[in-house]
């Protein structure tokens, strides 16, 4: 029972990171139809900054607490910009193209951004500064840590500030009135190039602060980092429901769990037939089966032949 | 056939027929590295115009059609080489790769395939990734795949007594390994190309087209749409197949790290590149795209040195970094391809 409690609180954290950055394809999706490729290595990118700007200025004598919140400010400011930069220069040319050409745009942005980072960044892995004390839980046998608690809380407290966001605000408003029309929307006065780019500029800052986690949560980091967690988050909106903002949170949060209930009872299972190391494939194997018997995810709604 | 017959088509295959012979042994001169490039030029002809019987022709986007390539290298590795003792002939094991890989691709297909567009790339992307995983950890308890070590000493391509590998003498001719495979990667393309030119017209493609332009509409006028999709993707991933017991049989060694989802994504991209559904441009795209980072290869570091007198950047990143921004701009400023269908280049540029 020890077990399962411990990896449904490891899942718990993994899956926050992953419904942050589902919530930036998701997102996207929604309004404008376009997979980002590239959204994993904005995550990357938040990250490195961080270890960059948090690491200095600790060098320095920067007290601990406020050197990380100095890093995280400039990896949210940079990804913003940078979430911002690649639409108006990749996408937005694109908006009338044919269906696949944004999506070899979002690769070919995905292989620039990782060469960049790796230009910067240099090869190797790098450590990333501890911004906060080691302090452990226990709960019913379960150990936790703080970064853990702080991690579930703060991509809690992001979703309800994004939720509120969508469906309380102006800016909400437009987002949902483009995702679902955007001629329609545009005759409403709907800026659909300002909704288009809020998307981006939110996801983005989105991205950032997942990888601030990522960074805090494994201590470590590199230049292609972005690849394999994007597609995991991306994996877990089209679970929830591509385009829907509460199916991405949830698709994030069920895989992050499914993923560490796998990995901790996949031997058991099987025998000892099938290892740990068979862990990534939980999230694709899981997909699969909900798709079959759900063909838009849990939480999708039932729409017409868009694609 | 009366198109065939006329004197400047003769002139014009002709002409082509002496630019491919003649090509390895020119190519050869700047040394035997170059001959293997252009075979996987072929190689990735070859894997482009399956894919784009499933993309191109279909319109059904796959992410993970390098899974179909792994499963024929596979097939070949394991079925001629000394990791289970079997040396089965060509004969035998391109069939079984090009059978099991089509099996591969209904199985994916059938679950899937009331799929719409994005959910059928991420589903296919996944399906990719767990064959990989696989290959990675089939080494335990009993060793299929030998794990991320891969596996070597594969028999090369032979017919009889004729080995595809090492120098031969024909008519007085030394005749290098990778020359040979040329001869027979180019064979077999330009039998993969009149296959796609021949599907393209036929009851079969027209029917993946009416399916691609409106499924809906595709299924009123009577076409069996499951049946038809299951059939694109059991046909590019039987191509994919041979290509992948052919890429085992030129490597001598495969491994897990040859299928990752960029090679997909690759090979997606030189479909997309050159001009979905559009065989020329998808010919086109697959060399562009090999050759490219290969003469940056060669081309980026002298380069540096030529005009900083010093390296600045690692010309490795810098390779990939160009080749990343040739991506984006062919699809900013040729957002149909470089040489797309003449139908659809109508319908981007004239009507609504």
């Amino acid at each position: 029972m020890d077990i399962f409690l411990q990896q449904i609180i490891n899942g718990l954290v993994q899956g926050s990171i992953y419904a942050l950055v589902a919530l930036g394809y998701t997102m996207v999706y929604g309004i404008m139809g376009l997979i980002n490729f590239a959204h994993g290595e904005v995550v990357m990118i938040g990250t490195l900054v961080t270890i960059t700007v948090a690491g200095s200025l600790i060098k320095v004598g920067m007290p601990v607490a406020l050197a990380g919140l100095a890093g995280l400010t400039a990896s949210v400011l940079v990804c913003m910009a940078l979430g911002w930069g690649l639409e108006r220069i990749a996408y937005r040319p694109l908006r009338n193209a044919p269906r696949l050409t944004p999506l070899i745009t979002a690769i070919g942005m995905s292989i620039i951004l990782q060469n960049v980072a790796m230009i910067v960044w240099g090869r190797n892995y790098l450590t990333f500064p501890h911004l906060l004390p080691k302090i452990d839980f226990e709960i019913a046998g379960a150990n936790f840590t703080a970064i853990q608690l702080l991690i579930v809380l703060v991509s809690g407290m992001t979703m309800a500030g994004l939720a509120f966001l969508v469906y309380r605000t102006k800016l909400g408003m437009a987002m949902r009135a483009t995702a679902q029309n955007p001629q329609v929307a545009g005759l409403m006065g709907v800026n659909s190039n300002r909704v288009i780019s809020a998307a981006f500029v939110i996801g983005s800052a989105l991205a950032a602060l997942a990888g601030v986690m990522v960074g805090t949560y494994y201590e470590i980091a590199h230049y292609q980092m972005g690849f394999m967690l994007g597609l995991k988050a991306f994996t877990a909106a089209v679970l929830g429901g591509i385009g829907n903002l509460a199916g991405a949170m949830a698709g994030g949060i069920l895989l992050g769990i499914i993923e560490a209930l796998g990995a901790g009872y996949i031997g058991d299972l099987t025998g000892g037939f099938l290892g740990s190391h068979y862990q990534d494939i939980f999230a694709f194997v899981v997909l699969i089966v909900v798709l079959m018997f759900r063909p838009s995810g849990l939480f999708g709604e039932k729409t017409g032949d868009r694609a | 056939m009366k198109r065939w017959l006329n004197p400047r088509s003769a002139l014009g295959i002709t002409l082509i027929t002496a630019a491919l012979v003649a090509l390895p042994f020119v190519v050869a001169m700047g040394g035997q590295a170059w001959v293997r490039i252009v075979n996987f030029a072929i190689l990735y002809i070859f894997l482009a115009l399956g894919l784009n019987i499933v993309v191109g022709f279909a319109g059904l986007l796959d992410l993970g059609y390098i899974a179909f390539y792994a499963v024929g290298a596979y097939t070949w590795a394991l079925l001629a080489s000394p990791h289970f003792g079997l040396h089965w002939p060509i004969w035998a094991i391109l069939p079984i790769g090009a059978g099991l890989a089509c099996v591969a691709g209904v199985l994916l297909g059938s679950p899937t395939l009331k799929l719409r567009g994005d959910y059928l790339a991420i589903v296919t992307l996944g399906f990719g990734e767990i064959v990989r995983i696989f290959m990675n950890n089939l080494n335990a308890p009993v060793n299929i795949t030998n794990g991320p070590q891969g596996i070597t000493l594969i028999d090369p391509v032979a017919f009889g007594a004729f080995k595809f590998s090492g120098n031969s003498q024909i008519f007085g001719f030394t005749i290098s390994g990778p020359q040979k495979y040329y001869f027979l990667l180019v064979a077999l393309a330009v039998i993969v190309v009149i296959i796609n030119l021949r599907l393209q017209n036929s009851r079969i493609g027209r029917a993946w087209q009416a399916i691609r332009e409106d499924e809906i509409a595709a299924k009123a006028v009577g076409i069996n749409t499951r049946n038809i999709k299951l059939l694109a993707f059991a046909m590019g991933a039987s191509f994919g197949g041979v290509a992948g017991g052919i890429f085992a049989a030129m490597q001598g060694f495969v491994s897990p790290e040859s299928f990752s989802l960029i090679e997909s994504v690759m090979i997606l991209a030189m479909v997309v590149l050159g001009g979905m559904g559009h065989i020329p441009g998808v010919i086109l795209g697959a060399v562009l795209l090999t050759f490219l980072p290969e003469v940056l290869r060669y081309g980026v570091g002298p380069l540096q040195m030529a005009v900083f007198g010093k390296m600045l950047v690692d010309p490795e990143s810098l390779r990939m970094l160009v080749f990343g921004l040739a991506l984006v701009l062919v699809m900013r400023f040729k957002p149909a391809g470089l040489w797309p269908s003449p139908e659809r280049k109508r319908e981007l540029t004239g009507g609504a």
